[in-house]
């Protein structure tokens, strides 16, 4: 087993991006994800490893970094919380249209504006629909558990390079700021120079003489050959909703009713599950890992197997498009959600499911 | 096993501190544990607490809204939460600074003079550590052991000099509890 | 038949004096005929080949009109979003630290969107060089005011002059980031005569050995024309560039040597 320790979700992605051997981690302070950099630049991994780290002016110069940086081909990450990602959405629709890989964490908090700076879910559409400007999308990953924070960062850089893709983790600030034990996997190392020019024959870093030179870049002015990186897109798309599809179902064999919830959400339905079957109601949960692509044929097979779903978000309603989409209008499906900051309560949820599903 | 437990009080008295060493405590002793503060600007003087579970399967919610055992250190913590703790519960108090005294009667409720006995032996800045051997001698969860272990893995190298103190702390704690309400 | 021509009767061996620097990719430039772009990459590339760094350069191209620099540049290349292009040197820099990062940049780019990555760029003195080519204009686009458009200038957003109360100052960026202690060799120069481009390649050579060194950031404005955004013949928009570019932005050497070049009082105009 790897080494075990009792960490802060911000602290397991920071551990995880040196034990992964990122090349490059540039970001900008903002509650509550500031331990990301601050655990970074504590740990000093430029001196064990070589992983750069480096605070950068602001949001906006931290994604163009990780820009600059994977167009080289190499391992490089940021993370931030909702207003700083909003500013990076320039950047990370460039690196979707160049085709890059990076790895972008999202510590949510509630929104919109300024908002406040405790937990939120209410990026969702921001981080699965797009965000940026153009058809793209990224792989996103949404941890429920500081170990997840943990496993993956370093599942988010292999499908990052798998599929030439910004991967986003979609957290948020309870997860990040909680501690729980983590088993932490084992050091890999950086690639040398030599490994990242043979891994990524695509990548700008010095053009020898044997080839023809690199460009990356998002932009093709004519129309249809900008329609081709499109198609191009799309069907990378397609091939990721094939094979990424990450899910949890919990108690759903027996189930008449379902929770639909993501990361935190997902582990305060945990909770109500276990107190609605304390009270006789047979509940379960299903519990995407991967939003997108989204485990829309999976959610399906389970909720349609049950007399109502309840959608659980700290949101006013956005993965609900999701699923109501997979599964149809056969069942029953409704919203439960607190916004701004506030965390549902397990009671809170199961009085939802009485009233909004069993009663309503 | 699973064990709810909510730590408040004010910033700066070790509420976040006390919660993390237990929690890693509980970590060292191969349990599932998790510690969810309450964050935010409010800084030393402030309110603090944290949610901390300690349990032999996989822990779903970290935030609660009920608790098997309330540690509690002033008067807004006790207002806020004496009435988050389940029946049968444990409400651990120091009565330092308090003007209202908890007034269940469905709950076990011990008070703990932590902090004047702190104060008399000159260990106010570990008051925590007592308090946590008020908490240990009545929900003894986790082996003294471990809570060494736990100790060395929560302070950092350069204070691993103050463990015994700290161990001193816990054990002063164990022997400091006053029963004011037990259930039968 | 016109090609075979030119082929068979002009293009012998003995017949060539000049051509094309290898590192210049064989294809049509996408400027406009008389713009000093073409120059400025062909002194930029010329520098590159004759001290043999191609396979270890990258080049980081801007938004503006030399957005697809990458297309005539043949180093490896990547093209940032508008302003960003100090970000994305920065980062790769550290990353690549024996290998030479440069960024090419207009004026809007620069000294406008990308105002922050500039100075944050050079205040952490990047060990990367900086070639910012100044014409007063935002060309691209199709001639709007620049944050270096002179006063009373004329662009399609400032249709009747820059009114200097309204819509500002033209900023000096380059004698502002002068100042700044992570910037070792700033320099401002043309490319519109023949002396001034060797100056220029002089300059650009300049850098990139001072960057080979780690001496800190090296910045070189070239001071430019755009004679479709001013609406004038090249020739005319050379000689209003001398006439009223030069005065305001003076050429020659800034900082040199990590310290600054002292200039005599310039005369106050009424």
């Amino acid at each position: 087993m790897g080494e075990l320790r009792l960490m802060k979700g911000n602290e397991a992605v920071a551990e995880a991006a040196i034990r992964a051997g990122c090349d490059g981690y540039f970001g900008y302070p903002i509650t509550p994800q500031s331990e990301v950099m601050e655990y970074l630049m504590a740990e000093k991994p430029f001196e064990r490893t070589g992983m750069v780290v480096l605070q950068a002016e602001s949001e906006v110069a931290a994604v163009n970094m990780i820009y600059g940086g994977a167009g080289t081909g190499k391992m490089v990450m940021t993370s931030s919380s909702s207003p700083g990602i909003s500013l990076m959405q320039e950047g990370i629709s460039y690196m979707a249209g160049a085709e890059l890989p990076a790895l972008i964490v999202n510590i949510v908090r509630g929104g919109p504006g300024l908002g406040t700076i405790q937990p939120s879910q209410a990026d969702y559409f921001q981080a699965v629909k797009g965000g940026g400007h153009g058809d793209y999308k990224m792989l996103v990953l949404a941890p429920a558990s500081v170990q997840e924070m943990c496993d993956h960062v370093k599942l988010g850089f292999d499908k990052a390079f798998e599929y030439r893709t910004p991967v986003m983790i979609l957290s948020d600030g309870a997860i990040g700021q909680m501690m729980e034990k983590v088993v932490l996997f084992d050091h890999i190392p950086r690639r040398s120079d030599d490994e990242v020019v043979k891994q990524c024959p695509w990548a700008s870093n010095g053009r020898p003489k044997t080839r023809t030179h690199n460009i990356i870049t998002s932009l093709d002015l004519d129309p249809a050959g900008q329609e081709r990186v499109n198609l191009k897109l799309q069907a990378k798309y397609k091939v990721m909703e094939q094979n990424e599809v990450l899910y949890e179902e919990i108690q759903c064999e027996d189930a008449d009713y379902l929770f639909v919830a993501f990361g935190l959400s997902a582990r305060i339905c945990q909770k109500a599950t276990d107190l609605a079957r304390a009270k006789g109601i047979k509940v379960g949960l299903f519990r995407p890992i991967t939003l997108f692509p989204f485990p829309a044929m999976q959610v399906s097979n389970v909720g349609n197997r049950v007399k109502g779903i309840l959608v659980v978000e700290m949101n006013a309603g956005q993965m609900i498009e999701d699923v109501k989409l997979s599964v149809g209008c056969k069942v029953k499906i409704e919203h439960f959600g607190r916004f701004g900051g506030i965390i549902p309560s397990p009671d809170e949820v199961v009085r939802a499911l009485e009233q909004n599903i069993i009663g309503g | 096993m699973t064990e709810e437990i909510i730590i408040a009080g004010f910033g700066g008295q070790g509420v976040l501190s006390m919660g993390k060493i237990l929690a890693y405590s509980g970590v060292m002793q191969n349990k599932e544990v998790s510690w969810m503060p309450s964050y935010g600007p409010e800084m030393r003087g402030g309110t603090a607490n944290v949610t901390v579970i300690i349990s032999d399967e996989r822990i779903s919610s970290p935030i609660l809204n009920s608790y098997d055992t309330a540690i509690i250190l002033n008067q807004q913590s006790m207002d806020k939460f004496e009435k988050t703790v389940k029946p049968g519960g444990l409400l651990i108090y120091d009565p330092n600074g308090l003007t209202r005294f908890p007034e269940r009667k469905d709950i076990n409720i011990y008070s703990i003079e932590a902090a004047d006995e702190a104060g008399k032996r000159g260990l106010s800045k570990i008051f925590n550590m007592i308090v946590l051997g008020g908490f240990l001698k009545l929900k003894p969860l986790v082996a003294p052991e471990y809570i060494h272990k736990g100790l060395e893995k929560s302070l950092p190298a350069r204070h691993h000099t103050l463990i015994p103190e700290n161990e001193k702390a816990i054990e002063i704690g164990k022997d400091l509890l006053t029963a004011v309400h037990v259930l039968n | 038949m016109e090609e075979q021509f030119a082929k068979t009767e002009i293009r012998k061996p003995e017949n060539i004096v000049y051509k094309r620097t290898d590192l210049l990719v064989d294809r049509p430039l996408s400027y406009c005929p008389g713009c000093g772009h073409g120059t400025a990459h062909r002194m930029l590339m010329e520098v590159i080949e004759e001290m043999d760094i191609q396979d270890k350069t990258i080049g980081v191209s801007p938004v503006g009109c030399s957005v697809l620099a990458y297309d005539f540049l043949d180093i490896d290349m990547i093209g940032a979003a508008h302003g960003r292009a100090p970000a994305l040197a920065t980062a790769i820099k550290r990353m690549w630290p024996n290998h030479f990062v440069f960024t090419y940049q207009g004026d809007g780019d620069l000294a406008a969107i990308g105002t922050a990555e500039t100075i944050h760029a050079c205040n952490r003195g990047e060990n990367i060089t900086i070639i910012f080519i100044n014409n007063g204009i935002y060309g691209m686009t199709g001639g709007q005011m620049a944050p270096t458009t002179l006063p009373g200038m004329r662009s399609s957003t400032s249709p009747y002059g820059r009114d200097v109360p309204t819509m500002g100052h033209p900023l000096k960026i380059t004698e502002l980031i002068s100042h700044l202690p992570g910037v070792y060799y700033v320099t401002r120069q043309a490319v519109h005569t023949p002396s001034h481009v060797r100056k220029t390649k002089k300059a650009l050579r300049k850098a990139f050995e001072l960057q080979k060194e780690n001496k800190g950031l090296c910045f070189i404005e070239i001071v430019s024309n755009c004679n479709s955004g001013w609406k004038m013949t090249p020739v005319q928009s050379n000689k209003w560039m001398e006439e009223n570019m030069f005065p305001f932005y003076e050429l020659g050497d800034i900082k040199v040597d990590g310290k600054l070049i002292e200039k005599k009082e310039a005369p106050v105009k009424e």
